[in-house]
C-alpha cells in the first residue's frame, strides 16, 4: 500500500469530519442523493425464535463510500449485514447490492470479512487466499499470484507457505483480509474488522479502508468503536436493539447535540449569571452549558454588560461519541416507553 | 490497489457477476476432494474396512470352533454287551449311505459297570454329553432323553436296532446320477444371494461414509469457515459441492480397495476359495447380466450415498460441536439400518406391498432396486428409480440449506432476550468504548 497516499487520504477524511463548516456538510450530505448506491435497505426485519433481532432497518449506502454501523454487541449489526450479503433472508423489507435483491446473483462484485474469522487450519496462506477468490470466480492460479502480490506489500510473504495454524492470529486475519479483498470486489463488507487487532494493526487497517475507498470501492463496516468510524466514515447507521434509531452522516449525527460552551471568569457573582442558560453547570472556575439558539454574539454582549471578567471562552463541538449516547439514549427511552404501553394493554 | 478498479475489471465482473451453481459446487468439491484425500481421516477410511473383516473372520473362526464342540451328538448305548455290539456295527454298516441321518453312538462306560444303572436317573442328574441314551433289546429299544432329542432319533434308533437284528445284513443297490447346472428354483436362489450380497456390500460402503459426511459440516462450523461459503456462493452449491467431493474420495477408496483386493486374488486365489468357501470365478449372475449389474451398482451405490449423504449433511449442519455430532450418530446409523432392513426385508417378496415402498420410499430406493437389478431383467424400471432418486437429492439438498440459512445463521440474535435486558438496563448511558 501506498503509505503517502493513505497518510494523505487519512488527513482529508480527518478534515472532513472534524470541520464543522457547511461545505464539509454540503458534501457529506447531499453526496448519497447524487451517487448511485450500492446498498439500499428499505424496512429489514429478521426475528429469531419469535424474537426480533432487527426491527425496520433503513440503509442507504452510496457507491464509493466508507459507512459504518455503529452499536453495542447483541443491537443487530451482523443480522443486518447477513441480511445485506444474502446470508439469511429478512422476514420482512427489501435489500438491495448493486440494484439487484439477491446478493448471491452478484456474488463476484462482494467481498465479507466476517466477525468469526476462520480458515481451514492446515492451508497455507496462499491456498486460503486463492481459495477465498475462488469462491468469488477467481480462477486459483490467478488468485494465487495475487495473493503473493498482497502478502508481499503487507510483509508476509515468508507466510506464503506457512499453515493457517502456524501463523500468529493477527497474521491470520490479515490473510482473511487479504482473501476477502483479492478478487478485487467493488463492495467490501467488514464486520467487526478492529476486534482482535493491536494498535498498529488497527491503524493499517483503516489505512487500507481509506485505500479501497479512494480507489472507489464500497466499504461497509460494523463497529462498536466509535472512533474507527468517526475517523474513517462518510455516513453512519446507529443499531441499538434492532433497531436504526439514526442513519446518516457523520457530520449530521453531530450536529443533533448542541455545541457545548465552557465559559472561565474572574467574577464569581453578578448579574451577568442571569445570562446563562438554566441548564447550566458549574464546575470549579468553569461553566458549562449548551450554545443558545440565538449564538453567542449576545452572550457575549451580556456577559461584557454585566462585568463578568471573562478569562475564556471555548465553544466545543459534539463528537459521534456524544451523538451515539444521545441517540442509543434516546432510542432506549422510546422503546421502555412502547414496551410498557404494550404490557398495560 | 488502484487495479481493483480498472475498466477492464469492472467490466469483466458486470459481464458475470456471479459463478454459476455448478461453478461454485466444483470450487468446494475440489477443495474438499483435496484436503479430504490427504488428510489422516481418509487413510482410517480405507483401512476401515479392515476391522469388520478381521473381526468377522475371528467372530467367524471361535464360532465354528463352539460349533465343532457343541454340536457333537452322541446317543449313548445302556444295553447288554451284545446288543451294544450289534448297533455299533449297524450304525457303522448305515452311516455311509446315511450320512448325518444317523447319531453317533456311544457305550455309557457307567452302564456297563453298574448292573443296576438307571438311564432315567443318569439323564436327569445331568450327567454324561448324550443327546439321549438307549435301553432295552433289540426287540424293544428304549429312548430315554429330552421330548425334542427322542422325536428326532427315535426313528433312526429303531433303524439301527432293525438292521442289527437282523439275520441277513442289509444290502444297498448302487444308483446312477445325472446333474443339471441349474433349475429355475436354484437360479432364483442363487440371485437372492447375489442381491442380498450386493445389498450389504452398498449398505457397508454407506456405513462408512456416513461419519465423514455427518461431522464435515460441523468442523466447518468448528472453523468458522462456514459464514465466508455462505455469503460467497449459494448454500445448496455449497452442500453439493461437499456431497461430491465425498463420493469422489469413495471412488477412489472403492478403487484402493479393488485393487488390494485384485492383488490379493492374483496371489491367493486358491486360499481365498478355501478360507472363504465361495467359489468368486463362478458367482450366481445376476439377472441384468454382471456389466449393467455393476453399472446399476455403481448408479445406486451414488445415489445411496447422495441421499443419506444430503440428510446427514443437513443433521451435522445443525450440530456445534463434534460431541453433537457423536450424539447424532446413533440415531442416524439406527436409520440407516432401518432402511436396509426394510429393503433386505422385502427382497424376495417383489410386486408386494412392502416391496414397493421399499421401492418408493426415496432412502431405502436404490438397495430395493439393485436387489431387483439382480432378480429381474426389466431395466426401464432403473431409469424411472434413478431419476425419482435425483430428484429427491435434489429436494433434500435443497431442504437442508434453506433449513441451515433457517435455522444455523443466527448468532446475532442469539439470547436476544437477555442482551435485551442487560441494554435496557443501561440503556440511558450505554456508551460504546
Amino acid at each position: 500500500m501506498d503509505r503517502a497516499v493513505s497518510e494523505q487520504s487519512m488527513m482529508s477524511n480527518c478534515t472532513a469530519s472534524a470541520d464543522a463548516s457547511g461545505e464539509s456538510e454540503a458534501l457529506t450530505l447531499s453526496a448519497p442523493e447524487k451517487r448511485p448506491l450500492a446498498i439500499e435497505a428499505r424496512g429489514l426485519v429478521k426475528s429469531f425464535d419469535g424474537t426480533r433481532a432487527v426491527d425496520g432497518v433503513d440503509i442507504s449506502v452510496p457507491e464509493g463510500a466508507i459507512y459504518g454501523i455503529l452499536g453495542p454487541n447483541g443491537a443487530g449489526k451482523t443480522t443486518t449485514l447477513r441480511m445485506l450479503l444474502g446470508i439469511i433472508d429478512p422476514d420482512e423489507g427489501v435489500r438491495r447490492v448493486f440494484g439487484n435483491d439477491r446478493p448471491h446473483e452478484i456474488g463476484r462484485l462482494i467481498g465479507y470479512l466476517p466477525e468469526e474469522r476462520g480458515l481451514y487450519p492446515a492451508m497455507k496462506s496462499i491456498e486460503a487466499i486463492a481459495f477465498m477468490g475462488a469462491l468469488r470466480g477467481l480462477p486459483l492460479a490467478e488468485g494465487r499470484k495475487r495473493g503473493l502480490d498482497l502478502l508481499e506489500r503487507h510483509d508476509l510473504s515468508h507466510a506464503a507457505d506457512r499453515t493457517i495454524r502456524q501463523l500468529s492470529k493477527g497474521m491470520a486475519q490479515t490473510v482473511q483480509l487479504l482473501g476477502t479483498l483479492v478478487h478485487r470486489p467493488r463492495l467490501v463488507v467488514l464486520d467487526e474488522p478492529f476486534s482482535g487487532l493491536d494498535a498498529i494493526n488497527q491503524g493499517k487497517l483503516e489505512a487500507m479502508i481509506r485505500s479501497l475507498a479512494e480507489d472507489g470501492v464500497t466499504v461497509i463496516f460494523s463497529t462498536h468503536v466509535i472512533h474507527h468510524a468517526e475517523r474513517l466514515c462518510e455516513g453512519v447507521a446507529i443499531i441499538a436493539g434492532g433497531k436504526v434509531p439514526y442513519a446518516g452522516s457523520v457530520e449530521a449525527a453531530r450536529d443533533r447535540i448542541a455545541a457545548q460552551v465552557r465559559l472561565e471568569t474572574r467574577a464569581r457573582e453578578g448579574a451577568w449569571i442571569r445570562a446563562l442558560p438554566a441548564d447550566m453547570r458549574r464546575e470549579g472556575d468553569f461553566f458549562y452549558f449548551p450554545l443558545p439558539e440565538g449564538g453567542v454574539e449576545p452572550l457575549l454582549r451580556q456577559l461584557i454588560e454585566g462585568e463578568a471578567g471573562i478569562l475564556s471562552l471555548s465553544i466545543e463541538r459534539a463528537g459521534l461519541h456524544d451523538a451515539f449516547v444521545s441517540i442509543a439514549g434516546e432510542a432506549a427511552a422510546r422503546q421502555l416507553k412502547l414496551d410498557a404501553a404494550g404490557g398495560q394493554k | 490497489m488502484t487495479e481493483l478498479t480498472t475498466d477492464q475489471h469492472r467490466a469483466d465482473l458486470d459481464a458475470k457477476p456471479r459463478l454459476t451453481r455448478l461453478e461454485a459446487a466444483w470450487v468446494i468439491a475440489r477443495r474438499d476432494f483435496i484436503a479430504v484425500l490427504f488428510s489422516r481421516a481418509f487413510l482410517f477410511f480405507l483401512i476401515g474396512p479392515l476391522f469388520p473383516v478381521l473381526v468377522g473372520g475371528l467372530a467367524g473362526s471361535i464360532g465354528n470352533q463352539t460349533s465343532r464342540e457343541t454340536t457333537v451328538i452322541e446317543v449313548g448305548l445302556a444295553m447288554n454287551a451284545e446288543d451294544n455290539s450289534a448297533m455299533m456295527s449297524a450304525r457303522d454298516q448305515l452311516a455311509p449311505q446315511l450320512r448325518g441321518a444317523v447319531p453317533t453312538l456311544q457305550i455309557v462306560a457307567e452302564a456297563a459297570e453298574n448292573p443296576d444303572f438307571n438311564a432315567r436317573t443318569f439323564m436327569e442328574a445331568r450327567r454324561g454329553n448324550y443327546a439321549a441314551i438307549v435301553t432295552g433289546t433289540l426287540a424293544a429299544p428304549e429312548l430315554i432323553g429330552t421330548e425334542g432329542q427322542v422325536r428326532r432319533w427315535q426313528g433312526p434308533i429303531e433303524l439301527i436296532a432293525a438292521s442289527a437284528s437282523s439275520a441277513t445284513p442289509l444290502t444297498f443297490p448302487q444308483s446312477t446320477r445325472q446333474t443339471v447346472t441349474a433349475s429355475a428354483a436354484s437360479e432364483r436362489s442363487n440371485r437372492i444371494r447375489t442381491a442380498q450380497a450386493a445389498q450389504m456390500v452398498m449398505f457397508l460402503l454407506t456405513m462408512l461414509l456416513a461419519g465423514m459426511v455427518l461431522s464435515n459440516l460441523a468442523e466447518e462450523k468448528g472453523n468458522k469457515i462456514i459464514e465466508i461459503l455462505a455469503a460467497a456462493i449459494p448454500m445448496d452449491a455449497v452442500f453439493m459441492g461437499k456431497l461430491f467431493a465425498m463420493l469422489g474420495v469413495s471412488f477412489v477408496g472403492i478403487a484402493v480397495w479393488g485393487m488390494v483386493g485384485w492383488g490379493f486374488w492374483a496371489i491367493a486365489e486358491s486360499a481365498i476359495v478355501t478360507v472363504t468357501e465361495t467359489d468368486f470365478r463362478n458367482l450366481p449372475g445376476p439377472a441384468v447380466g454382471w456389466p449393467m449389474f455393476i453399472a446399476l451398482g455403481i448408479a445406486y451405490f451414488s445415489m445411496a450415498y447422495l441421499l443419506l449423504g444430503s440428510l446427514f449433511l443437513t443433521i451435522g449442519a445443525m450440530a456445534n460441536t463434534v460431541r453433537e455430532v457423536q450424539t447424532l450418530s446413533m440415531p442416524v446409523t439406527m436409520l440407516q439400518l432401518m432402511v436396509f432392513f426394510l429393503a433386505a426385508a422385502t427382497l424376495t417378496d417383489a410386486g408386494s406391498s412392502f416391496e414397493i415402498a421399499a421401492v418408493v420410499f426415496p432412502l431405502s430406493s436404490p438397495f430395493a432396486l439393485l436387489a431387483r437389478a439382480a432378480l429381474e431383467e426389466t431395466l426401464w424400471i432403473h431409469a424411472a428409480a434413478l431419476a425419482w432418486q435425483a430428484l429427491w437429492v435434489l429436494l433434500l439438498v435443497k431442504g437442508g440449506s434453506i433449513l441451515f440459512r433457517k435455522r444455523v445463521m443466527k448468532s446475532g440474535g442469539a439470547g436476544r432476550d437477555k442482551k435485551k435486558r442487560r441494554w435496557r438496563r443501561s440503556a440511558k448511558a450505554t456508551e460504546p468504548t
